[in-house]
């Protein structure tokens, strides 16, 4: 370490580096590689919300817009959020961020005293963690596993809570492991929220991107919307993960304490990408629809494929990634994941860059083409089965 | 279930007719035998009618001529403009024949070797062809989309390898 590394904040310099970016590195330098690696929509933003973007550019939208974003957007927002029985209202409620990762920021900032407890259930997308230890709270892991789909159970929230748990992060549809939470397991957190007195931040970014029943967010429930800071954005469900919006809807007076962190950070969300989300949230939902069922095609494709390959694999029911299990080949996540890359040609991101309870499994995304998918379940396979016991 | 499924079928072959009934099976949550099943009536009930591919013929440096004609006609008794339309799309030449609703009735499409063939198609062939009343010849000069399809589409997958 150099003297001018040592001059920098601890906080920081104890974060460790993202695990992906190692993987980025290795995948980005070979040729002829298929990504299951992908955190993101393979479609192009649709062409009327870049076309509404253009024309807000042409009419001279260039300016700064309120701290909290633009009114009309956020009654948009405020409109949408209802389709999940939620009721936010527009003038208080409800801010425009840069995308779902700021609004992640704000929340665990606006919450935590140093040394408070974050609960983070594993695997977990790999923002939260850092998140809460940059706004001073101690993060404690809540493990979820493949007996339980993925979901996290009031059994393991139970024992994870203590006197200090001031917040659960939770993020359902699930990144990295596809896992959803139905009513019940919903119910259940809902009540240890309010026995045991803690506030819950739910990111509810994949919330369109669920497969079977329409999604439930936490915050509907009775009593919790008191408790609750929702984190989403139009990334996923809309294609518009470059544009970065982002936004919260969080009860007035978290709202109060939570802008003023966005009013002297960021000022206000970009208003090209504002003026899109706009257009998106009122033109996009047939569009947004088609996108869905896709994912869903591809959705049953990996997993048939996955496990015909003889992978474990729990049934994803939202977002677009597969987690399966590695565990027959005997190789850990990394093992096999650089193994499959250097061998296979393809890339996939090895569980335990997600949390320890991730080691074992691999997250492969179907967000790409019916081709592509094919062709890396081959590789997948040869790759597999020189790992797998002989038959006798 | 069933009729959904086939309209889901349709609409995942019409994107890419050579899918393997395995394939739309598992992306569908059929078995393939029922998917087979499933073509093996559309195609005898002739909702599908051929596979084929979608070529940009601009890029093989093909000379043919490709002409649209708005054909106004007199509709018949009892046939209406059914028998009149079937005289002409029976002639190979014609690639689609449409009726329209607006200025006039039947959209015709015509491909040839060079403009002098198309010229004598509409003067010779279908022009003379009683009810016609008029036509008017387009030469299509650029494909920039069709059925769905971006000929020259230069939005390719510009995301990182592997991200969060």
């Amino acid at each position: 370490m150099t003297e001018l590394t040592h001059r920098l904040s601890k906080t920081v310099r104890d974060l460790p580096p993202s695990g992906i970016r190692r993987f980025f590195d290795l995948a980005s330098q070979m040729q002829d590689v298929i990504s299951l690696g992908v955190g993101e929509p393979d479609f192009v933003t649709p062409w009327h919300v870049r076309e509404a973007s253009i024309y807000a550019l042409e009419r001279g939208f260039t300016s700064y817009t309120a701290n909290a974003g633009l009114i009309e957007l956020r009654k948009e927002i405020s409109r949408y959020l209802r389709k999940f029985e939620l009721d936010y209202d527009p003038e208080t409620e409800i801010l425009v961020t840069i995308g779902g990762s700021e609004a992640i920021d704000l929340a665990l900032r606006t919450l935590l005293e140093p040394g408070e407890e974050v609960l983070i259930p594993e695997p977990t997308y790999v923002s939260y963690r850092p998140c809460a230890v940059l706004a001073g709270g101690t993060p404690v892991v809540v493990p979820t596993g493949m007996k339980d789909d993925f979901r996290l159970t009031k059994k393991e929230l139970t024992a994870a809570v203590t006197a200090n748990t001031k917040v659960l992060v939770m993020s359902y549809p699930n990144n990295p492991t596809g896992a959803v939470m139905g009513s019940d397991d919903l119910r259940d957190v809902a009540e240890l929220a309010m026995a045991r007195d803690f506030f819950v931040v739910t990111d509810e970014i994949y919330a369109e991107l669920s497969y079977g029943e329409i999604h439930r967010s936490i915050a509907a429930i009775p009593g919790m919307k008191e408790r609750t800071i929702l984190v989403s954005g139009l990334s996923k469900a809309y294609a518009m993960t470059g544009w970065r919006v982002g936004y919260v809807a969080a009860p007035r007076e978290i709202m109060q304490e939570l802008i003023k962190i966005h009013q002297y950070t960021i000022l206000c969300a970009p208003v090209m990408g504002q003026m899109a989300a706009i257009e998106a949230f009122r033109h996009g939902d047939s569009e947004r629809d088609r996108m869905v069922e896709s994912y869903n095609e591809r959705r049953r494709l990996v997993v048939s494929g996955l496990k015909r390959i003889g992978l474990d694999c729990h049934e994803p029911k939202g977002a677009f990634y597969a987690f399966p299990s590695i565990a027959s080949t005997g190789l850990t996540s990394e093992q096999f994941a650089e193994g499959l890359l250097k061998e296979g040609k393809v890339a996939v991101v090895p569980g335990h860059v997600f949390g320890e309870s991730g080691e074992g499994f691999i997250r492969a995304s179907y967000a790409t083409s019916v081709e592509q998918i094919e062709r890396a379940l081959e590789r997948m396979d040869r790759f597999v089965q020189k790992f797998q016991p002989q038959q006798v | 279930m069933e009729i959904e499924n086939r309209d889901v079928i349709l609409r995942l072959l019409h994107q890419n007719g050579r899918l393997s009934a395995e394939t739309i099976a598992s992306m569908i949550g059929e078995t393939p035998e029922n998917v087979s099943q499933m073509i093996k009536e559309m195609e005898d009930e002739h909702i599908i009618l051929r596979y084929s591919a979608t070529i940009n013929w601009e890029k093989v440096k093909s000379e043919r001529v490709t002409a649209v004609i708005d054909v106004k006609v007199t509709p018949q008794r009892e046939v209406g403009f059914d028998a009149i339309a079937e005289r002409i799309y029976r002639f190979s030449e014609v690639k689609s024949v449409a009726l329209m609703s607006g200025a006039y009735d039947l959209q015709v499409v015509i491909e040839g070797d060079d403009i002098r063939e198309i010229a004598r198609f509409v003067s010779e062939r279908l022009s003379t062809i009683d009810h016609v009343i008029s036509t008017t010849t387009h030469f299509l000069l650029k494909t920039y989309k069709s059925d769905g399809v971006i000929f020259d589409d230069n939005e390719g997958d510009r995301r990182l390898v592997v991200t969060p």
